[in-house]
């Protein structure tokens, strides 16, 4: 049996079983997130929601999930087909791909690489290419809008998220994801680094194209924006995608702020919960600010999106980076 | 073995996708092709043990620089036939520019020596086992290319700022919004507990508004201008 396991084909193996064991519960998490997302706002709105499909409309979202698939998928005449198909496709794809090394446990990731933080950023910076080459292929006024807005705000908060990484990464001392954790033990991250905290979660917000910054899509103006054009399967998967990078940035909060699957405190009745668990409550209490932020804000104007990105965070997230580094040079914190 | 197999096919895709990304008829179809082959090189830096020259390779030209390439590309208004007319005319001239280039490049490299150890070196980027190669690119950039690494960061100043000087334009008559004179304002707004469920009929505020009793008089004299 160890022959096999560490032999190319039984890695193979292994691997497609972890990714497994790592997706299928991603994407049931997904499937939950669409409905958890309508009940807590019909709450907040003193409604009910979905309560019809199974027990609380508990299989609301697969009822959803059947009815995208019996539709008939429409490509525009003028579209690029190529393109037009594949869109859809990346955006889901990167979804899921980042979860290759998101730790949900001391030594469970899939690929515990040394610049875990840097494959992070950098896929979650490619989620703009699903959107454009939407909204390019689709040969439609709206989309292309739609698009070109989301491009510049995409590439707008990322700026300010790339530097709020780097000052967490100077208090750690390396790019490995759960040595982020780790160095998590004493006091997690959102108290030294409050600030900080708060840019990146409103960052994520603008990055993933939630409300208060869901421009793109932008219903009253540009009817859905980048997707108008999409029907049936090809748009389930844009929806699946968004959700999907919810969850995704959710995580990422929770590794560099929330101390990701560490307890509360080190201590006896929090210990007995296991690591993962603590994991997912953290990522469940961002999720539910998501869905908070968007049944309060109203949708920003697209200049004050602008102005907010490059004129508040950007110079902000600046200064307490120089901050933090002068701080953890003449207190001797520096890691070494 | 996987690795060499690894290697020659990013590497063709890599030579593939450059070979289109100059010949393909759409430009928007050449960035994409572009991008292919800055992933393509990521994964060859990947090979050679370089991830953290992989990752950022990912994130500056890929997620930010293409980016902006395509962005511009897309809004390109370009009539494609005109664009191509008069190859014939032009080709020799290319064909002779090229050539030259060429040469000059053979010139170069024909007096290129290596270095003694620069085939060990070739595959093996770390120094050393217990540094990761993000650390060893920090120890050489941070220390012997300082200088260097202070210029460039000023060049790109330079650059950016003549960007923004050479497209800034004042405009009259823009409306600006001033937030800070918005947020600082108080009074006018006020929130209000209601009890759940009575709406705002418990404050005394009706919806639709009762018809006023008398119309108040219209006055214009405040109006001048504004009228759209």
């Amino acid at each position: 049996m160890d022959g096999f396991l560490s032999s190319p084909v039984g890695v193979l193996a292994i691997t497609i079983a972890q990714t497994l064991a790592l997706l299928v519960p991603v994407l049931i998490a997904v499937a939950y997130l669409t409905l958890a997302e309508r009940k807590v706002l019909a709450a907040m709105q003193l409604r009910r929601g979905p309560n019809v499909v199974g027990p609380f409309g508990l299989l609301q979202p697969f009822a959803d999930a059947l009815k995208m698939l019996m539709k008939e998928t429409i490509v525009p005449s003028g579209a690029s087909r190529f393109l037009f198909i594949m869109a859809p496709m990346l955006t889901f794809v990167l979804a899921m791909l980042a979860w290759a090394v998101i730790p949900v446990n001391e030594g469970w990731a899939i690929a515990d690489i040394n610049v875990g933080i840097l494959y992070l950023f950098a896929i979650s910076s490619l989620g703009v290419y699903g959107v454009i080459i939407a909204g390019w292929a689709s040969n439609s006024k709206y989309a292309f809008l739609g698009a070109l807005r989301s491009a510049a705000q995409m590439v707008s908060y990322e700026v300010s998220m790339g530097f709020v990484i780097v000052t967490v990464l100077m208090c750690v001392g390396s790019l490995n994801l759960t040595e982020i954790v780790l160095a998590q033990q004493n006091v997690w991250f959102f108290i030294p680094l409050f600030p900080m905290f708060i840019i990146f979660f409103i960052s994520t917000l603008a990055e993933t194209n939630r409300a208060p910054f869901d421009l793109p899509e932008g219903e009253s103006e540009l009817v859905a924006g980048f997707f108008v054009e999409y029907s049936s399967m090809s748009f389930a998967l844009f929806f699946l995608g968004e959700y999907a990078n919810m969850i995704l940035m959710s995580a990422l909060t929770t590794i560099l702020f929330l101390g990701g699957w560490l307890p509360p405190i080190q201590m006896e009745p929090f210990t007995w919960i296991p690591g993962p668990i603590w994991f997912a409550l953290k990522i469940c209490l961002c999720l539910f600010t998501f869905i908070w932020v968007r049944a309060t804000f109203p949708r920003y104007r697209y200049d004050q999106l602008m102005r907010l990105g490059w004129k508040v965070f950007l110079p902000f997230s600046l200064l307490w980076l120089v901050l933090t580094a002068a701080v953890l040079k003449l207190t001797g914190w520096l890691p070494a | 073995m996987i690795a060499a197999l690894a290697f020659y096919l990013f590497a063709a895709v890599l030579i593939a996708s450059a070979v289109m990304v100059v010949t393909a008829r759409n430009p928007v179809h050449s960035v994409l092709f572009l991008i292919l082959a800055f992933f393509n090189a990521a994964a060859l830096f990947l090979i050679a043990g370089a991830e953290f020259l992989a990752m950022i390779l990912v994130i500056v030209y890929v997620g930010a620089v293409a980016v902006l390439f395509l962005f511009v590309v897309m809004m390109l208004d370009i009539d494609f036939a005109r664009l191509r007319e008069g190859f014939q005319r032009y080709a020799p001239i290319g064909a002779v520019v090229g050539g030259i280039l060429f040469l000059e490049l053979l010139l170069v490299l024909g007096s290129w020596t290596f270095a003694d150890q620069s085939e060990d070196l070739r595959l093996s980027p770390n120094p050393g086992a217990s540094v990761t190669n993000a650390e060893a690119i920090g120890r050489i950039l941070y220390t012997d290319y300082v200088y260097l690494f202070q210029i460039s960061g000023l060049i790109l100043l330079v650059a950016m700022i003549g960007a923004i000087v050479l497209t800034l334009r004042e405009r009259v008559g823009t409306r600006r919004q001033n937030i800070e004179a918005q947020v600082a304002r108080s009074g006018s707004i006020s929130l209000e507990q209601v009890p759940t469920g009575a709406g705002i009929r418990a404050l005394g505020i009706r919806r639709p508004p009762e018809p006023e009793a008398e119309p108040p008089a219209v006055t214009h004299d405040a109006h001048h201008g504004g009228h759209h």
